[in-house]
């Protein structure tokens, strides 16, 4: 577990408000005890101060992760945020897009959203925003990136692209064994 | 009976030339019949050995001699053209040897890739049928080129390549420029072996391109490579610096800074706190479709602003032109005012 540089918390930082905007602050400022971001292999947990004291006594070696995995550092150095941080980001989540029943199983099966799939959508989501996707009954289910804004999402095709595909929990069981 | 003595007399004197094969020792002696060795550990006379030293070591050698033969007339013999021979056990001493073992020779950087990922070497056929020459064809050396030669007769040139390449000499260049890197190879791998240090920047590219990382490494320490180590150097709006193995090592004054203590919680937080701080209130990019969308909802309520202004002093004006109310536009049915006093609502007209 190493602590990240400068530069990768940067740029996971840069990443998280993508999605979560000034939330971000919540994730470190929490009252109920310190919580950081480690690295290990490549890939970030957020995991309590306490819990890494723990952790810290397991042999480096032997550790496979602790506290939750929010994502890895691809090669090139960018952050990718992994399934495994929904359950961080859709609490704080400030753009959201609803998908009908009809378009969850499509999304869950690692589909870009479609217009005709579309439930609701916040307003003035920007371009290339990240967001967060709902079920119509509001359980979070993965996020993705917007691929136009709500204006233009009006206007759309039933078939045209409405969010980017990033992550969805069906990624839980369709690659069990690279989740950490 | 005169005869049978005599012979009996003869066999006696034959007897008395050769020494009995029966040896007395006072303790059994060790025997390696691998390497015919025997150990005699009974003690020396010591008298005899300084009276007559020759004729004792003599007789003791020829005793100890007899007594390994006799044990090797115990094991099963075998007669092979009329020669009876005897098969030898294992050798069981160990002889230290002169020379120290030879140290295995160093692995290849792909025998140590190979290795790791568990790749074994397949065994290929000298020869393989060639389904176009309709014979069988050695993979390499003799006859091969001449295979080679008479399969090639022929070569297309592709559509994406300028039709008045000759193709055979593209070949040829590509072959020596094989031959090239795996000589480059060989003399790195007999370098890594060595130890010794070579240049990671400045070496010949391999490929006729060099690859990206390349680029930025050179780049970078070309950069880098001022009396003032780079620092009065500009930096290009996007440019990355190169990452990876051994590329600071090659910056002088840059060598790798000893990793920083791990910071306490709180000092941890504050730190995170501020970058985020920093990023948060970065100037935001003037996103072109929101400004031009505020703009116009800016100019929208200026104008509706100023048509509820204009509505009391509209209102003291009688008669039906009003001047100030003008535009050019189509009248719209239905949209104008109305007059709830007048007795015939419907599509103000002029």
């Amino acid at each position: 577990m190493k602590v990240l540089s400068e530069e990768r918390t940067r740029i996971l930082f840069e990443k998280l408000t993508k999605y979560i905007g000034v939330n971000v602050k919540l994730l470190i400022d929490r009252p109920d005890g310190t919580y950081c971001f480690r690295e290990k292999k490549d890939r970030v947990y957020y995991i309590s101060e306490r819990l890494l004291q723990l952790a810290q006594t397991v042999k480096p070696d032997h550790l496979i992760s602790a506290g939750t995995c929010f994502g890895k550092f691809t090669k090139t150095n960018k952050f990718r945020l992994h399934i495994t941080a929904l359950n961080y980001i859709a609490p704080y989540a400030s753009y959201k897009i609803w998908v009908k029943p009809s378009a969850e199983q499509q999304f869950l099966y690692g589909h870009h959203v479609i217009k005709s799939g579309l439930g609701r959508i916040t307003e003035n989501t920007p371009k290339h925003q990240g967001v967060v996707i709902y079920t119509m009954s509001d359980i979070p289910i993965g996020f993705g990136v917007a691929a136009r804004n709500t204006m233009e999402c009006r206007h759309a095709d039933p078939l045209a692209t409405i969010a980017f595909h990033q992550a969805d929990i069906g990624e839980y069981i369709r690659s069990e064994e690279t989740l950490t | 009976m005169d005869i049978v003595n005599q012979i009996l007399l003869n066999e006696q004197k034959k007897a008395e030339k050769y020494k009995p094969i029966t040896v007395d020792k006072h303790l059994d002696l060790e025997f390696d019949l691998g390497t015919l060795l025997a150990f005699d550990t009974n003690d020396v006379d010591s008298k005899l050995l300084k009276s007559n030293k020759d004729d004792y070591l003599h007789s003791l050698t020829r005793d100890n001699t007899q007594l390994l033969l006799n044990k090797i007339w115990e094991l099963p013999t075998e007669r092979i053209d009329e020669a009876i021979v005897v098969r030898l056990p294992q050798p069981t001493t160990v002889l230290p040897r002169a020379k120290p073992v030879p140290k295995p020779r160093p692995l290849t950087k792909w025998q140590e890739f190979a290795k790791a990922k568990g790749i074994t070497k397949k065994k290929k056929d000298k020869l393989q049928w060639d389904e176009q020459l309709q014979k069988w064809v050695p993979l390499y050396g003799f006859r091969k080129a001449a295979a080679e030669k008479e399969k090639n007769w022929l070569i297309e040139v592709p559509q994406n390549v300028d039709p008045m390449t000759d193709m055979y000499e593209k070949k040829a260049s590509e072959k020596s420029e094989k031959v090239a890197k795996n000589e480059l190879q060989r003399l790195k791998n007999i370098a890594r072996a060595r130890k010794v240090k070579i240049p990671r920047v400045g070496l010949p590219v391999t490929s006729d391109k060099a690859s990206a990382t390349q680029l930025a490494t050179a780049a970078t320490v070309a950069k880098a490579s001022t009396a003032s180590l780079g620092k009065f150097q500009d930096k290009l709006p996007k440019e990355k610096e190169a990452r990876g193995k051994g590329v600071h090592e090659l910056i002088p004054g840059k060598e790798r800074k000893r990793r920083a203590p791990i910071p306490t919680p709180q000092a941890e937080r504050e730190s995170n706190l501020n970058l985020l701080d920093s990023i948060l209130n970065k100037r935001p990019k003037i996103d072109m479709e929101k400004a031009v969308a505020k703009h116009i909802h800016n100019e929208q309520v200026m104008r509706s602003e100023e048509k509820k202004n204009m509505k009391p002093s509209k209102g003291k004006r009688k008669g039906k032109g009003n001047a100030t109310n003008f535009s050019a536009k189509k009248p719209k049915a239905g949209r104008g005012q109305r007059n709830p006093n007048k007795k015939t609502p419907g599509r103000k007209r002029r």
